[in-house]
């Protein structure tokens, strides 16, 4: 009977404003999206670049170790589209296959810090206080860490060689990444989770007498992860791009991997001869980046009622 | 004003300390012999080894290493490379030119970035909007070293209009390039965020005021919008200038510039910890102290925001 009610409350009149609109909110969304060209681009974008990494056969018919060091180099022609490379692998058949490790980089990274980012922010954001301040700082410290540099010394620290099954060197570039990107959606998840807690539904739920764990899970987290998601989104195309430069630097995939940032790396040295080489997997790369970019934009500005 | 500056001077305090001790970590349990080739081809004499491990603590238990590895620190005392180089004068010698470098690239951000967004911004929806909303995209999803070995490619090499390589002469002429590639990234992002918040403000209540005043149309912009909307574009460029110092790597191997960026690799790579965790220190302490500035600057333009 005597439940005090929390000091919260009076900050509550904002959020419930977006809590009557969230139910059409997701609609509303939807319907401006398939309307927009961007979507649409993104969308079957996205879709293609997934097909591709689950089934790359569906793409190509030779296997990226169909290599002829006879061919070395050759620019395209009316056979190869796209030429050989330096050992006279078929680079179309490199690039299409090389969107597995590409993508499941990008989008394993981004579920990890979407993980370990979403708890802890959930977490300082709902708790408060000392908890929260313990949780910041400590984001902080990994903030300051820039992601390449800090995803180097980690990378160095357990080298592989060519022995290694191919999971456990994509997990490992996935782990740096994410041992240093977690920061970036712990702000956003406690941002969010600071504005979703003191609206009417959750105090009407902590009078009702939920316990935390009812309350995170079934009132705060649904409805505070949307700008997290949206975020993530974009990252994807980060994580991509910084897996190649990684691989660039010689520490982030290694050979027996068919990946874009390793055959960016090896055309670098031949450039100026045989342009061809760099040209596909970077375009690959870039569109791919480019659609989750598009993506996730496109999704924020449904999303966002201050936009329309 | 003062106090806000103390507090957060001491926030900092937990932050560098955590993230030297995680860096002193990763580079104390990199893999191999310390000792491996540091005398040529025959094992180090033993009275070399044990004057080694006393200077470096390698017999301590790590946690007290660092600790006296802190505590030298603290006295200004950055340590010295296996080599016997100060490991002080070192990041004396690299710190100017990337010093150097991030302000060329700042300014490339304010001249192109601001300049492409002001063009956007005034003219919503026009051809120049339009282009500059797609070539900033394009500009994101580029991975930097792509767009660095393009460009050294054809202005180096090809055409020859700028130095392909810095090497050891960092003048401001050979440094354009490499600068212009390190901003390319956040260039796009400043035009963006320009364009956004010029047309944001174009609808704000006090420039409608001072268009019904019968200003001219260049004063209106000039004077009033401008300077409201420049505000967040400025916070931005201020925060990026930290992560342009540790951003560099990859530039700066590509072009050869000798700066921080080159060093940290070259030291990760032949497992030269001091150095390692010295220059990282270093970057991350910059990294804070112009955080911390740019958020004085922004109560000082914005005067809604208040330290007090």
């Amino acid at each position: 009977m005597a439940d005090p009610i929390p000091p919260v409350v009076a900050a509550a009149e904002a959020p419930e404003t977006t809590e009557t609109a969230v139910r059409t909110l997701g609609r509303d969304a939807w319907h401006d999206l398939i309307r927009k060209p961007t979507f649409i681009i993104s969308g079957v974008l996205f879709l293609l670049f997934v097909t591709i990494a689950i089934a790359p056969s569906l793409f190509t018919s030779l296997s990226p170790t169909d290599c002829d060091l006879g061919l070395t180099r050759q620019g395209p022609s009316g056979a190869a589209w796209f030429g050989y490379d330096n050992n006279g692998c078929d680079v179309y058949t490199q690039t299409i296959y090389g969107a597995r490790a590409s993508i499941m980089v990008g989008v394993l990274t981004a579920i990890g810090v979407l993980i370990i980012g979403g708890i802890t922010g959930t977490i300082a954001g709902f708790y408060g206080k000392t908890t929260d301040t313990v949780v910041s700082r400590l984001g902080d410290i990994f903030f300051g860490i820039p992601l390449l540099l800090g995803a180097l010394i980690v990378l160095v620290s357990f080298p592989g060689d060519a022995e290694t099954p191919e999971l456990v060197t994509i997990s490992k570039v996935v782990l740096a990444l994410a041992a240093l990107g977690w920061p970036q959606i712990m702000r956003i998840m406690r941002s969010s989770v600071l504005q979703v807690r003191s609206a009417d539904y959750v105090q009407a739920a902590r009078a009702l007498g939920a316990g935390g764990t009812r309350m995170i899970l079934k009132h705060v987290v649904p409805n505070a992860i949307a700008p997290v998601i949206v975020v993530a989104t974009i990252a994807i195309g980060g994580y991509i791009a910084a897996e190649a430069t990684l691989s660039f630097l010689g520490v982030g995939l290694q050979p027996p991997v068919v990946s874009w940032g390793l055959a960016i790396s090896r055309a670098q040295d031949y450039v100026r001869t045989s342009p061809h080489m760099l040209l596909f997997p970077a375009s690959a790369l870039s569109l791919c980046v480019l659609a989750f970019i598009m993506l996730g934009d496109a999704i924020r500005d449904a999303l966002d009622p201050k936009l329309r | 004003m003062g106090r806000y500056v103390a507090r957060r001077l001491l926030q900092m305090i937990p932050v560098i300390i955590g993230t030297t001790l995680i860096i002193y970590t990763l580079v104390w349990f990199l893999p191999g012999d310390p000792f491996a080739g540091r005398c040529g081809a025959r094992p180090c004499p033993p009275a070399y080894v044990a004057e080694m491990t006393d200077k470096y603590n390698l017999d301590d238990f790590w946690l007290i290493a660092y600790a006296k590895y802190l505590w030298s620190l603290l006295h200004g005392d950055f340590g010295e490379t296996f080599q016997g180089l100060s490991v002080g004068e070192e990041l004396l010698r690299a710190y100017p030119t990337t010093v150097k470098l991030a302000l060329v690239a700042i300014a490339f951000e304010i001249l192109i970035g601001i300049g492409a967004g002001i063009l956007a911004g005034l003219r919503r929806g026009s051809f120049i909007d339009n282009l500059v909303l797609v070539s900033t995209l394009v500009v994101v999803s580029i991975p930097v070293f792509v767009i660095g070995s393009v460009l050294q490619l054809f202005l180096g090499m090809r055409w020859g209009i700028f130095p392909a390589t810095v090497g050891g002469d960092a003048s401001l002429y050979n440094l354009i390039l490499p600068g212009f590639v390190l901003a390319s990234l956040s260039l796009a992002y400043v035009a963006r965020l320009t364009r956004t918040s010029l047309a944001e403000n174009r609808r704000a209540d006090y420039v409608r005021t001072a268009v019904a005043k019968g200003l001219p149309q260049r004063r209106v912009i000039g004077i009033h919008t401008m300077r409201n909307s420049l505000i967040p574009v400025i916070t931005f460029i201020g925060a990026d200038f930290g992560a342009l110092l540790g951003g560099a790597i990859v530039t700066e191997g590509i072009f050869n510039v000798p700066g921080v960026g080159n060093l940290i690799f070259r030291s990760i790579t032949t497992r030269d910890g001091v150095m390692v965790t010295g220059a990282v220190t270093v970057l991350v302490l910059v990294f804070l102290l112009v955080n911390l500035l740019v958020d004085l600057i922004y109560g000082w333009l914005d005067p809604r925001i208040s330290h007090g």
